[in-house]
């Protein structure tokens, strides 16, 4: 009977190409969006994952990544002092105007890391070697920089210079680093450089990273160095999560993607439902004469099941794979933002079988008041 | 054997309920026997095809008793009625019922699919039946590929298939021409023709009439009258 329920739906093909594009375009907006919203928010721990370090620490008030009160340097020792740290190194993270040698401007991410240990280094080196960041003026730069910088006529190498703070700056070496939440190239250089380079401030120091002793719990570290006066540390996982978090809290992203999402839900209620629901109201005759020929109320119900769950799982794989070219074009480009995890895979397998289920019971309702008798008349 | 195969005493059905409720049975008292093929006739609305489906099951009656092949079909669960039908009964509408994307040989298959025979074993059978109905040629064929006579002796298979002992026919011939008409009811006149079934026909033509073992006249939700063979047609026609 199984087969013979497929081949019903798959009869009446206007309205099997109806179901599967109305739950394809369900799946495609929630898949898309919902993945376009979670590379949004990597975007906003870029510097967290690009830093990479299990203890962050700052100002009592800083409350994400991408803000930073700045301190003082002498933090970085009041760090070092606790107990169980390892090690304690500065980092400096700025907004700065890099100037090109045509007199443009680019806004840029200035990011200083320890000079002696070069601690935060990015993942991956392009080309160049990081140690040679300690020569005069020498900076590395991203692949955002490159693009950026070649757009205003610029092309960045080994060997380019431009301006930072009216300071000469030297590439020597490129790097790939996960794009910032602004959008602007991260340009790397030593601390004490990155320094020289910032406009002149009591307090410059942003962020002091520390590493637990082996045997150490990350935590309870973290926990002991926020009892410093005015410090607060926190771990990597949870500064990632917070930083998240505050970005669900006070903006409206969540709010206008999660508009589409529920758009996509009830365009894919309505298609999906309302087509399903005239499928079976025109196979109501049907299935009354095979109640009356003695298939059973629970036979009935597992073919209008199966159906639904057939277009289902077909829209669901247009869609996300839909979904999945889309952000193979535009991963390659960089943006938008799109980060298809497992999760919203799982979520929109559910909320489109949810769809599906919900179909099928109207529909089904349709069939079991359906009297054998009505084949008669 | 001329035993009672089907037995319908004091049947009473309502449709509605309270002062706007329509009495379809008044009573009804009502025999077919085995190998025997009887026809119900009489104008519409007097409660023909009420009568038809409460014999199968179909509907459930407000009172009286409904026997078939032994089995109280008004004390029984509504799941052991259908399952009764499932395997006893074989329908065939005036409207045929196939389902337009099957083909012949899945709509002939769908009986015994139901019974829980295998896939293969259902459409061999269905073949065969299709086979003696003379549409060997056509078992790929879709509903729409088929002319109407065709379309009923395909109906007539699916009701045959399962081997059924009761075959309930509503109207068989309303969509047909004379010749194809007379060609479902030589078909179904020769299954009736076994000792062991009992053919049921609700109709209003009159050109098959003589196909008939006995025609009980019914009007006003009653049978008025139960003619022996040909005495309706010197009666009436």
């Amino acid at each position: 009977m199984w087969r013979l329920a497929l081949k019903m739906l798959y009869g009446d093909r206007a309205k099997f190409a109806m179901l599967i594009c109305g739950l394809g375009f369900c799946a495609l907006l929630m898949t898309q969006q919902s993945s376009v919203f979670c590379g949004i928010m990597m975007w906003t721990t870029a510097l967290i994952r690009n830093v990479n370090v299990p203890i962050w620490v700052a100002d009592a008030k800083v409350e994400q990544a991408n803000e930073s009160v700045p301190m003082r340097d002498i933090e970085v020792n009041r760090v070092k002092s606790v107990a169980g740290v390892e090690w304690a190194v500065p980092l400096y993270i700025s907004q700065l105007q890099a100037r090109l040698n045509d007199g443009s401007f680019q806004a840029i991410q200035l990011t200083g890391l320890d000079t002696t240990t070069l601690i935060g280094r990015p993942a991956k080196i392009t080309s160049g070697k990081l140690e040679d960041l300690r020569l005069p003026n020498a900076v590395f730069v991203d692949q955002v920089a490159i693009e950026k910088f070649h757009r205003k006529g610029q092309d960045l190498s080994i060997g380019s210079t431009f301006e930072i703070n009216d300071k000469e700056a030297r590439v020597v070496g490129t790097c790939e680093v996960d794009r910032s939440f602004f959008g602007q190239p991260y340009i790397y250089t030593t601390y004490d450089r990155a320094l020289e380079y910032a406009p002149p401030q009591r307090k410059q120091l942003n962020f002091v990273l520390a590493k637990p002793r082996e045997g150490v719990d990350g935590k309870s570290l973290a926990q002991q160095i926020s009892k410093l006066h005015g410090l607060r540390a926190i771990t990597q996982d949870d500064f990632f999560w917070q930083t998240i978090w505050w970005y669900v809290k006070n903006t409206g992203i969540p709010i206008s993607f999660g508009t589409v999402v529920l758009l996509g839900i009830v365009v894919g209620v309505a298609i999906a439902g309302q087509t399903f629901y005239l499928f079976v109201h025109e196979n109501v005759r049907f299935m009354a004469a095979l109640k009356a020929m003695g298939a059973r109320t629970r036979t009935l119900a597992g073919m209008v099941f199966l159906q639904a769950i057939t277009v289902g799982l077909t829209g669901y794989g247009l869609g996300v794979g839909a979904a999945a070219i889309f952000g193979h074009a535009v991963i390659k480009k960089g943006q938008p933002p799109f980060f298809m995890t497992p999760q919203i895979l799982i979520f929109t397998g559910v909320v489109i079988l949810f769809i599906c289920c919900l179909s099928a019971i109207i529909g089904l309702i349709k069939v079991v008041r359906a009297e054998p008798a009505m084949v008669f008349k | 054997m001329n035993e009672r195969a089907v037995m319908c005493e004091n049947v009473v059905k309502t449709y509605g309920s309270g002062d706007s409720s329509v009495y379809a049975l008044k009573g009804v008292d009502f025999t077919a026997n085995f190998s025997e093929l009887m026809m119900i006739v009489g104008p519409s609305g007097c409660g023909k095809t009420t009568l038809l489906s409460v014999l199968c099951g179909t509907l459930r009656i407000d009172s009286g008793r409904i026997v078939v092949f032994g089995n109280d079909l008004a004390t029984m669960k509504q799941h052991r009625v259908t399952a009764f039908r499932g395997a006893n009964v074989g329908f065939i509408f005036q409207q045929f019922n196939l389902v337009p994307h099957w083909t012949a040989l899945e709509n002939v298959s769908v009986p015994l699919l139901i019974n829980g025979k295998s896939r293969r074993a259902a459409e061999a059978a269905a073949a065969a039946v299709l086979d003696e109905v003379g549409l060997g040629n056509r078992i790929g064929s879709y509903p729409a590929e088929l002319s109407g006579g065709q379309q009923q002796r395909v109906a007539i298979a699916r009701a045959l298939v399962h081997d059924p002992r009761l075959i309930i026919c509503d109207e068989p011939t309303a969509s047909l021409d004379a010749a194809s008409g007379h060609k479902v009811l030589e078909l179904l006149r020769a299954s009736a023709c076994r000792n062991d079934r009992c053919v049921i026909v609700v109709t209003h033509d009159s050109r098959i009439f003589d196909f008939a073992d006995r025609i009980a006249e019914m009007e006003d939700g009653l049978v008025k009258a139960v003619h022996n063979k040909g005495e309706y047609r010197q009666l009436y026609v």
